[in-house]
């Protein structure tokens, strides 16, 4: 899923400085289980922009909303009414989410309340860690499953590089060296052999690299 | 004749948080009119989002009483309270409110005294603060 | 010959090869680099122009390249994989060859957390081991990877570097089968200072046979001090320093630490003369190359064939 975090509050107390009524908006999919923009994060957040800004002098009225989800336009409706009311969005949806508000709702500004950071899982509760880096062609068939491109620093092919040391990368002690993983996934599953096969240039034409990406499916549209 | 401030908000765990308050009721002891107590089944109840809303609906401070580090009945109720209770305060801190509107308050059930005393701290420390802005 | 470079002309001869390290200046002094060449020449078949290492942003190792073939000596330019993609690595490789730069050594780069530009993109678009083969392919073929035709003869004697101290261990000597069969022509490995585990690796690599299809250069860097020796067993990653050896340089006394570390590093470099398969030292001395003269005469490697 999407891993977001929040944006620091005075980045967003800022963002806000111009309005005196907004809408805030939370998403029911990805950030309600990574608890960044979900129904409970709608509720704190409203409270502490209104208390921030009484506290200012400057009163806001914060209405408080989570749509289902704010990736899909069918359920861009559910803002309709609240959107006539209001100066502005404070989106804590995912960067999509956000863009999809500003589209549909074209002459109110749409501000994000959320850094949109990787995809990935919780490791732990509260461990998000990055898994994907959707670059549109996936590899993990010759790596054990787990992916180098997401959690190599190099994003090497042909790793690990000299700076692996006790399963470490060498950017930090924190970070696990994707190589490493791969080999004893590999070592458990007897395949080590395919360690010995050079892994040939990718093609990033598939990646962000390529320029925007779309999928067309003629079999789905009507 | 009750007095309207401060309004202090006691989020009390019914294990420690509440029979405390009772006690301490029982003893007489000296607590703020505008003192709103509200029983959780536990500390971990404590959500950010209750906290918040208490503080934003007219609060002068929040208060949450737990039981103690390894008495929590749900095993870590009162260790996730206390987390968020720090977590918030650096969010208030962010707004440019003062940390001290939240505080976490380990109590022990039949601690009474300790649970009137602590009441009064706050109230204390937000009359400090009032005295000096 | 593959480039008739200086440094392939003495593994041709079976003679034991020695480069050394250069660093390039943080600007464009070309003083700086002259001074630095003056006590290497005549002292190593080949100096390695490091690239924006650490990625501490320095001048170019093409550029330097270039400088020391101006002043007569041979580099070995390295280029690194962090900083240029594809078409960047292909135009500098054709760059560097028509500026007279023979020999090329293939990294990946230390990643730019390391640097002073920590905000910085970092590229990747080739690992070492295909940038290997990119350039073996421009040589052996006469062909780009994307397919089309090399004007003219790119000639360049093709070295990677290899980590026998890095984890996980089996897998060294795997990677280093891959980049032989991407066309390693040379080998300079990280500093050895674990002697018992060098040997281990080398061992494996006899057994692949891989010594006879690329020449392997034991890397070695004198130890400045004993603090220099803690730090760098605790602090480096895929650096491994035995518990003696800086125990050893802990215990030198005051002032004569340097001098400690270069006798090591001279007994290093004795004992990887008679280690079958190893066929040349690589002296890393970066901001010690005036040093470099003494080790290399005291380790007997002097005067270097011509």
């Amino acid at each position: 899923m999407i891993i977001a975090e929040q944006k620091p509050m005075e980045e967003i107390l800022e963002m806000l400085a111009p309005y005196k009524k907004i809408l805030l908006a939370g998403c029911g999919a990805c950030v309600t289980v990574c608890q960044a923009g979900g129904e409970k994060e709608v509720g704190v957040l409203a409270s502490q922009i209104r208390l921030a800004r009484k506290d200012a002098g400057n009163p806001i009225e914060v209405l408080e909303m989570t749509m289902t989800r704010q990736c899909e336009p069918e359920f861009m409706e559910e803002a309709e009414d609240a959107m006539k009311e209001v100066d502005a969005v404070l989106s804590i949806a995912c960067g999509i989410g956000v863009q999809l508000m500003a589209k549909t709702f074209f002459d109110k500004p749409a501000l994000p309340g959320l850094n949109t950071t990787f995809l990935g899982f919780p490791e732990e509760h509260g461990v998000f860690t990055e898994r994907c880096a959707a670059c549109g062609n996936c590899v993990l068939h010759l790596t054990g499953g787990i992916c180098p491109i997401a959690r190599c620093s190099k994003s090497l092919l042909n790793g690990p590089c000299g700076g692996s040391q006790d399963g470490k990368c060498e950017i930090s002690p924190d970070v696990e060296c994707a190589w490493q993983l791969i080999y004893d996934r590999l070592k458990a599953l007897g395949q080590l052999e395919n360690l010995e096969n050079i892994i040939p240039p990718k093609k990033w034409i598939t990646s962000r690299d390529g320029g925007p990406r779309k999928i067309v499916r003629e079999d789905l549209r009507i | 004749m009750g007095s309207e401030k401060p309004k202090i908000v006691a989020f009390c765990c019914e294990e420690s948080g509440m029979p405390a308050y009772e006690h301490a009721k029982s003893l007489g002891l000296p607590l703020p009119d505008a003192l709103k107590v509200i029983a959780l089944p536990c500390g971990g109840k404590a959500e950010t989002g209750y906290i918040m809303k208490a503080l934003d609906e007219g609060a002068d401070a929040v208060m949450i009483f737990a039981c103690y580090e390894g008495n929590c009945k749900y095993v870590q109720g009162n260790i996730r309270a206390k987390k968020r209770v720090d977590y918030l305060k650096t969010r208030l801190e962010s707004l440019g409110i003062l940390p001290e509107k939240i505080a976490f308050c380990p109590v022990a059930p039949a601690s009474g005294a300790r649970f009137a005393e602590m009441v009064q701290e706050e109230v204390q420390a937000l009359d400090s603060r009032e005295n000096k802005s | 010959m593959k480039s008739g470079s200086n440094l392939e002309k003495v593994f041709e001869r079976g003679e034991f090869a020695v480069t050394a390290e250069l660093g390039p200046p943080k600007g464009n002094d070309v003083e700086a680099v002259i001074s630095k060449a003056k006590y290497l020449r005549g002292v190593a078949d080949a100096v390695n122009v490091t690239d924006n290492q650490t990625a501490i942003v320095r001048m170019s190792s093409i550029a330097t390249s270039k400088i020391l073939v101006d002043l007569g000596l041979e580099p070995v330019m390295q280029m690194t994989c962090r900083d240029r993609n594809r078409i960047g690595i292909e135009s500098d490789i054709f760059g560097a060859s028509a500026l007279g730069i023979k020999n090329c050594l293939c990294l990946s780069g230390d990643h730019q957390r390391f640097g002073n530009e920590i905000d910085s993109k970092n590229v990747y678009d080739l690992d070492s081991i295909q940038l290997l083969n990119v350039m073996k392919t421009i040589r052996d073929e006469g062909r780009l990877l994307g397919g089309e035709e090399v004007e003219g003869d790119v000639n360049m004697f093709i070295g990677a570097a290899a980590n026998p101290f890095g984890d996980p261990f089996e897998m060294r000597v795997v990677r280093l089968a891959k980049k032989v069969k991407a066309g390693a022509d040379f080998i300079q490995t990280q500093c050895i200072y674990d002697m018992d585990r060098f040997r281990e690796w080398m061992k494996m690599a006899r057994d692949r046979g891989l010594h006879e299809r690329t020449h392997i250069m034991g890397g070695v860097m004198p130890l400045k001090s004993g603090g220099m020796a803690r730090y760098m067993q605790k602090n480096v990653p895929g650096i491994t320093i035995p518990d003696d050896m800086v125990k050893r340089m802990l215990a030198a006394p005051k002032g004569k630490g340097a001098a400690e570390g270069i006798k090591i590093c001279i007994e290093t470099i004795e004992q990887l003369k008679e280690i079958e398969g190893v066929d040349g030292v690589h002296i890393m001395a970066l901001e010690w190359e005036h040093r470099v003269p003494e080790i290399c005469e005291e380790a007997g490697l002097l005067p270097r064939p011509n």
